[in-house]
C-alpha cells in the first residue's frame, strides 16, 4: 500500500503566535510538526505495519509544503517511521490560502503517484494554525477521491475502508473504496515518539525536494497571487488579564453568585 | 440586486436559530434564496418566507444524506448556478465547512470559515490563532462562500414576508460516483440542555471532577446552561467526546464560561478564551486558567459548585 501523509510545519501553540507582513500571514519561526498530523502519521504506520511494512511493499511518504524550515516536519516524520519524504517549497507559495494550498498539494500528490499509484492520502483533522479543515475536503475534490474525514477509527480490508465519524447528534459508519482521502481526529490512536533507532535510521531516508516547476503548477495559481481570499486587516486582541481571585473560606459559592448577579448573568 | 443563497441541510421540524441567523445576514447582502436538503415541512417553508426567502431550491435526489459531503456540494453548486447568487452562506459545522470547501473548488470561489460577522460589502470578520487576532477577509472571486458561527448576529425578520417559489435543482448524475457512503448511523441521546456551541452559558469540568459531573450538571441546569468538558475528562470516559471544548473539540464563545477542575492548557483555552466572562474554580492557585479568569476561586469544586447552585436556586425561587 502506498500512503501519502500530509505533515504541516506550524507555529508552536505553546508560544504567542503572530500574523506578520502585508498579507497578514502566520509567522513561522518556532514551528513544529502539527500535533494533529501525528495522528495521521500513526494511522499510516499502523496500516503499513499490519501489511508487513516495507518488506510487504508498503510505503509511507511524508509530504510537507512550506518554506525551508518545513523540511523539519518531514524529518521528524521520518524519525517517527515514515519511509521517505517530500518537501514542496517555492517562494511563490508564500501566502497561499486553502484553495491555493490544496491546488499545489494535489499536484504534488499526483507527482508522487506518477510511478505507482497512491492508495491513500492521510491528513490530520485540521492544521493547528489555520484550523479551517478545508484542505482535506478540497484535496478530495481536486483528486476525485472519496473523502472520509474526521475519522475516529479506520479499518482497511482489501480495498474497502470503514471508518467511524462522530457528529453532534449521531455517530456514522462511513465506507469507501481505495484510493481515498482520509482525515483523522485525535481520538483515533496514540501517536508514537521517535526513538533512538528511528532517529539514526531517518538519516538514511530520502527526502525529495519539489518546486512548482517539478509538479507543473504555475506561480500565478498559488501564493497570495493565486489565493481566492485575502486577509485585509488583522488586529491582535488585547490579551485577557486576570480579574479578581479569591480563596474559598467556606462562602466562595455565594461570592460567585454575587459576582454573577453583578454581571447580570443570573 | 445582489443575491445571497443560504444552505440549510435538513431543516427538520422547526428552523434552528443558527439558520435564522444566516437568513438575517443574507438579507443584509441582497435578495435571499434558500437551498435545502431533506424534508421540508409546510410551517418551515412558511417560516423561510417570513424570513425573506424568495426562492426555495430542493434537490432532485432524495439520497444525499446517504453519502458524506460530496454530493451535497455538487447539488449546492448547481443551486448557486440556478440562483446567480454572489454569496453562499452555510453553517460553521464540520459538514458545513467541508461542503463549503468542495463548493469553493467547484466554483473557483473563495471560502472563509469561522465567520462571526459579515459587512454589506461582503467583508467577513473572524478570529484566528485561538482568538489571539481578529481579522477581516474578503473573497476575491465572483462568488464568496462563507461559513458562519452560531450567535454571530441577532435574528431579525423583515417587514414583509414573501411566499417563496419552489424550484427543483437537478443533482449532477456523477455526484455520488466518488463519494463515501454512510452505512450506519447511531443516534446519540439528547441531553435536554442547550446545544454547547449555541449556549449562552457553559459550565465545563475537567480532570478535577474525578468522574462525577453531577454537581456541574446541577449548576448548568440552575443557570440554564450547557455542559462542557476538557479532553482529560472526555478521554477518561466520564462524559462524551461531544462535550469537549478546545482545539480538537468545540469552540465556544458564550456570555459566561465556568471552568471547574480544569488546569487551562493551551489546547483547552483555544476553545473558550473568547467567552465574554470566564469564571474558574480550581484547587491549585498556580493553574494557568487563573491568568484569563475574570473571577477565580481557589478552592474545591465539590464545595464551591453545590453551594453556588443552592444559592442560585434560593435567589431564583
Ligand atoms: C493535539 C492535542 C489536542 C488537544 N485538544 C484538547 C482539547 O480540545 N480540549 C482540551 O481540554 N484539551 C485538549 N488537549 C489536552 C490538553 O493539553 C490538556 O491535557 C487537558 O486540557 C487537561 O485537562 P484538565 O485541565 O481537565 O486536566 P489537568 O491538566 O489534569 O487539570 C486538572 C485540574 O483540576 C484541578 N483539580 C483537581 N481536583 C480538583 C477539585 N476537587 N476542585 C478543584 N480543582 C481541582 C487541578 O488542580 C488541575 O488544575 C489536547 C492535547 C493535544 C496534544
Amino acid at each position: 500500500m502506498k500512503i501519502v501523509v500530509l505533515v504541516k510545519h506550524v507555529p508552536d501553540a505553546q508560544f504567542d503566535r503572530h500574523l506578520t507582513g502585508p498579507g497578514n500571514t502566520t509567522d513561522r519561526d518556532e514551528s513544529i510538526l502539527s500535533e494533529l498530523d501525528e495522528y495521521a502519521l500513526e494511522a499510516a504506520l499502523q496500516l503499513s505495519e499490519a501489511r508487513g511494512g516495507a518488506k510487504g511493499g508498503n510505503e509511507v511518504i511524508a509530504l510537507s509544503m512550506g518554506p525551508a524550515g518545513a523540511v523539519n516536519a518531514v524529518k521528524k516524520s521520518l524519525q517517527i517511521g515514515a519511509s521517505s519524504g517530500a518537501h514542496l517549497s517555492d517562494d511563490a507559495l508564500a501566502g497561499s490560502d486553502a484553495a491555493a494550498t490544496s491546488l499545489a498539494l494535489a499536484a504534488a500528490i499526483r507527482y508522487l503517484g506518477a510511478d505507482s499509484p497512491v492508495d491513500l492520502v492521510l491528513t490530520g483533522m485540521a492544521s493547528t494554525d489555520g484550523e479551517t479543515s478545508l484542505v482535506p475536503a478540497q484535496l478530495a475534490e481536486r483528486l476525485g477521491l472519496p473523502q472520509v474525514t474526521f475519522a475516529s477509527s479506520l479499518d482497511v480490508d482489501g480495498d474497502r475502508i470503514t471508518a467511524r465519524r462522530d457528529g453532534d447528534a449521531h455517530a456514522d459508519t462511513v465506507e469507501a473504496t481505495l484510493p481515498a482521502l482520509v482525515s483523522v481526529t485525535d481520538q483515533i490512536n496514540e501517536p508514537r515518539y521517535p526513538n533512538f533507532k528511528g532517529i539514526i535510521a531517518a538519516k538514511k531516508k530520502k527526502i525529495t525536494a519539489l518546486t512548482l516547476a517539478d509538479i507543473g503548477v504555475d506561480a500565478a495559481q498559488v501564493g497570495a497571487a493565486g489565493s481566492l481570499t485575502a486577509v485585509e486587516t488583522a488586529e491582535a486582541r488585547p490579551p485577557r488579564t486576570a480579574g479578581t481571585i479569591i480563596t474559598d473560606e467556606g462562602d466562595a459559592g455565594i461570592k460567585l453568585v454575587d459576582f454573577l448577579a453583578a454581571q447580570k448573568l443570573l | 440586486m445582489a443575491k445571497a443563497l443560504v444552505f440549510i441541510d435538513n431543516p427538520g421540524a422547526a428552523l434552528k436559530k443558527s439558520s435564522l441567523e444566516l437568513l438575517t445576514i443574507a438579507r443584509s447582502l441582497g435578495e435571499v434564496a434558500v437551498a435545502f436538503n431533506g424534508e421540508l415541512h409546510d410551517d418551515v417553508a412558511a417560516a423561510l418566507g417570513a424570513h425573506g426567502a424568495s426562492v426555495l431550491y430542493r434537490p432532485s435526489a432524495a439520497d444525499l444524506d446517504d453519502y458524506l459531503v460530496a454530493p451535497k456540494a455538487a447539488y449546492l453548486a448547481a443551486a448557486v448556478a440556478a440562483s446567480g447568487a454572489g454569496t453562499v452562506l452555510l453553517e460553521n459545522t464540520a459538514d458545513g465547512k467541508e461542503i463549503a470547501a468542495r463548493l469553493g473548488v467547484k466554483l473557483n470561489a473563495g471560502v472563509i470559515t469561522d465567520v462571526v460577522g459579515v459587512d454589506a460589502d461582503g467583508t467577513a470578520h473572524k478570529s484566528v490563532l485561538a482568538g489571539s487576532y481578529t481579522t477581516t477577509a474578503k473573497a476575491r472571486t465572483a462568488v464568496a462562500v462563507l461559513t458562519v458561527k452560531p450567535n454571530s448576529v441577532d435574528v431579525e425578520s423583515p417587514a414583509a414576508a414573501s411566499t417563496p417559489e419552489a424550484v427543483t435543482v437537478e443533482v449532477p448524475s456523477d455526484a455520488t460516483a466518488n463519494a463515501a457512503r454512510i452505512t450506519g448511523r447511531a443516534e446519540k441521546a439528547a441531553s435536554g440542555r442547550p446545544e454547547l456551541t449555541e449556549a449562552r452559558i457553559v459550565v465545563a469540568g475537567g480532570r478535577g471532577v474525578d468522574g462525577n459531573f453531577g454537581p456541574l450538571g446541577e449548576l448548568a441546569d440552575a443557570l440554564g446552561g450547557a455542559l462542557g468538558a476538557s479532553r482529560a475528562a472526555t478521554d477518561a470516559g466520564w462524559i462524551g467526546h461531544d462535550y469537549q471544548v478546545g482545539q480538537t473539540g468545540k469552540t465556544v464563545s458564550p456570555q459566561l464560561y465556568i471552568s471547574a477542575g480544569i488546569s487551562g492548557a493551551i489546547q483547552q483555552k483555544a476553545g473558550m478564551q473568547t467567552s465574554k466572562v470566564i469564571v474558574a474554580i480550581n484547587k491549585d492557585a498556580e493553574s494557568p486558567i487563573f491568568e484569563i479568569a475574570d473571577f477565580g476561586i481557589i478552592g474545591d469544586l465539590f464545595k464551591v459548585v453545590p453551594q453556588a447552585t443552592e444559592e442560585i436556586k434560593k435567589r431564583k425561587g
